[in-house]
């Protein structure tokens, strides 16, 4: 990624580079190829997320052994940024325990709506997901899975919960 | 509007004249030119209409009906002369068919709460078909909900038609109300409403249509249409927000209770008795928005000045144009290929999702609608979650669709 001064250089140089800074490399491939897709039986939690302004649709369902998820999976249909974060957020997520993931929500949260909030070496891969915060009709398509997974771990048994929604 | 030959294509539409009326044509976004290509969604207003609304903000405003002083005559006769230019620009009877709301989802909503709600019994049936815009749905939904009537849905068929013999199928002894779009905002499909509206008449059953797509892009006569309901919003024929029309024959809205109450509404309120106002006022209650039917009207004058059929031969050939560029791109599907369509396009581009579509179109200074459109079961009908919209005015040029083509192309890359 280019340095920000340069990215400012001129109007049309600057949103080019945003737009490659939306959609890098990782993004992509994660987009094209998503990983831990499909489904899980059984699963410890399984729920449904919606955003209705896009139709967007994803189910994430989820194994924990010992309080920490064994595995993940998910799938539904979504944009580059809603399937790409799915998939960075189910390999960050393994082998977490349900505290260790809520609080990955919250950190990546912060990355995708504050200004202030610089990737840190704690998210990974996830820092891919940093150029969204330029995008604000964007954030909901790559908090959509976050979402849908805080919802799960907050459920324990194995029944479908109602789907959650962003909005 | 397709089967206008290209042969026609008007030489004296001078389209980049009328771009300068629409100040925010010559804006930039994001460093491009910018090239509006959303206008099913809202349209955007020329200066006839700024100005109108900013000279009565700036010089007449009072409210209105209730003064003997002059602000509030003026705001009053500027208000009601918009009503005049509506009767004239729909070919309605008289100033008691038109009805001022905020829009076609308010007027639809009208309907079904002030004539259809005290109507229906148990078992009775409300017609729509497959293509209606969420307002032309849960409305009637809502009213089924409260009545015990039922919803009944003309289907379409691949090319998102509807046919009269599927409509017609569709209509029973019981049905009361026959509700359709005069044009699909999410398929672009003009409806042979003339034809439908003819089958329903010929069996006593009730007429809305919903011309919110239609009234930009054609000339509508109530007289000719003969339906009973007809509702548009001021906000997608180049005027203000927060305003739009129910045309109602006056006969139903005769009979009609008034929807909501309040000031306006009434001639004579004592504890025991009101006595309700005559049309249109029966049906507006509270003060309206005043300057937006002061802009509604700059709008209809803008429309009634133009040459309207070189407009829309203009929007006939850049959907002809936009078909034939779109087409080219690999992987691209057209979604809505009617014969007869408005000058709309959606579409789909395998690989990519229309939402990051947008999105990559936005950074070229293209405005584009992406997602369901507000018709999900027309997004079921045609197993998709979402689709791009290019839908065009007749302010747009062959050059902006250029613009929409490579910027799918473009986007068409990135994710492959
Ligand atoms: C066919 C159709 N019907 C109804 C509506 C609702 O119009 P409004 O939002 O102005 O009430 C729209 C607008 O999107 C539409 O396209």
């Amino acid at each position: 990624m280019p340095p920000a001064s340069s990215a400012r250089a001129s109007y049309s140089l600057k949103y080019t580079m945003e737009l490659n800074d939306l959609y890098r490399d990782v993004i992509l491939d994660h987009n094209r190829r998503p990983r831990n897709f499909g489904g899980l039986d059984p699963a410890d939690a399984s729920v449904e997320g919606f955003n209705p302004m896009c139709g967007d649709r994803l189910t994430v369902r989820l194994k924990l052994d010992d309080g920490k998820i064994s595995d993940i999976r998910f799938e539904g249909q979504g944009c580059a940024i809603s399937t790409a974060s799915a998939s960075l957020m189910t390999e960050a997520v393994k082998g977490c325990t349900r505290d260790e993931a809520l609080r990955l929500f919250e950190r990546v949260h912060q990355l995708l709506t504050d200004d202030a909030a610089p990737p840190g070496e704690e998210l990974g891969k996830l820092a891919a997901l940093s150029g969204v915060k330029e995008y604000p009709a964007r954030v909901k398509c790559a908090s959509l899975c976050w979402h849908t997974l805080a919802s799960a771990l907050r459920s324990t048994g194995p029944q479908t919960l109602p789907a959650v929604s962003t909005e | 509007m397709t089967n206008i030959a290209l042969a026609d294509r008007p030489l004296n539409f001078d389209v980049h004249a009328l771009r300068r009326q629409f100040p925010v044509l010559a804006r930039m976004v994001r460093g491009k030119p910018l090239a509006f290509l959303d206008n099913g969604a809202s349209a955007q207003r020329p200066n006839a209409v700024i100005d109108a609304v900013d000279d009565y903000e700036r010089h007449h405003h009072a409210n209105i009906h209730r003064g003997v002083h002059t602000l509030s005559q003026e705001a009053t006769a500027l208000y009601e002369t918009a009503r005049d230019r509506l009767v004239e620009f729909i070919n309605a009877r008289s100033r008691h068919e038109i009805i001022f709301v905020r829009g076609t989802t308010e007027a639809i909503n009208l309907v079904a709460q002030s004539y259809a709600r005290p109507l229906l019994k148990p078992g009775d049936e409300i017609l729509i078909t497959h293509l209606e815009h969420h307002a032309n749905i849960v409305p009637w939904q809502m009213v089924c909900e409260q009545t015990g009537a039922n919803l009944v849905v003309a289907p379409i068929d691949s090319h998102g038609e509807v046919h009269e013999e599927a409509v017609v199928a569709g209509m029973s002894p019981r049905t009361r109300l026959f509700a359709c779009a005069h044009v699909s905002n999410a398929l672009g499909t003009v409806l042979p409403i003339r034809r439908l509206i003819a089958a329903a008449k010929a069996r006593g059953i009730t007429t809305l249509i919903d011309g919110a797509q239609a009234v930009p892009h054609m000339p509508v006569d109530m007289r000719e249409l003969d339906c009973d309901f007809y509702a548009f919003s001021g906000h997608k024929m180049f005027g203000p927000t927060g305003v739009g029309v129910l045309y109602g024959r006056e006969q139903l809205l005769e009979r009609m209770p008034p929807w909501q109450g309040g000031g306006e509404m009434i001639l004579a309120v004592t504890f025991a008795k009101t006595t309700y106002n005559s049309l249109p006022n029966k049906f507006e209650a509270g003060t309206p928005n005043i300057s937006g039917g002061v802009g509604f009207g700059a709008a209809v004058d803008f429309l009634s000045r133009m040459d309207r059929d070189a407009a829309q031969r203009h929007e006939a050939a850049l959907l002809e144009h936009a078909t034939a560029a779109l087409s080219r791109i690999p992987e691209l599907r057209i979604v809505g290929t009617a014969g007869e369509k408005a000058s709309l396009v959606s579409f789909t581009v395998a690989g990519v999702h229309p939402h990051d579509l947008g999105t990559i179109l936005d950074e070229d200074g293209i405005a584009i609608r992406t997602g369901h459109h507000c018709a999900m079961p027309v997004m079921d009908f045609f197993k998709l979650p979402a689709t791009a919209r290019a839908s065009f005015a007749f302010y747009n040029t062959f050059e902006e669709i250029d613009r929409l083509a490579a910027g799918v192309e473009r986007a068409r890359k990135l994710f492959a």
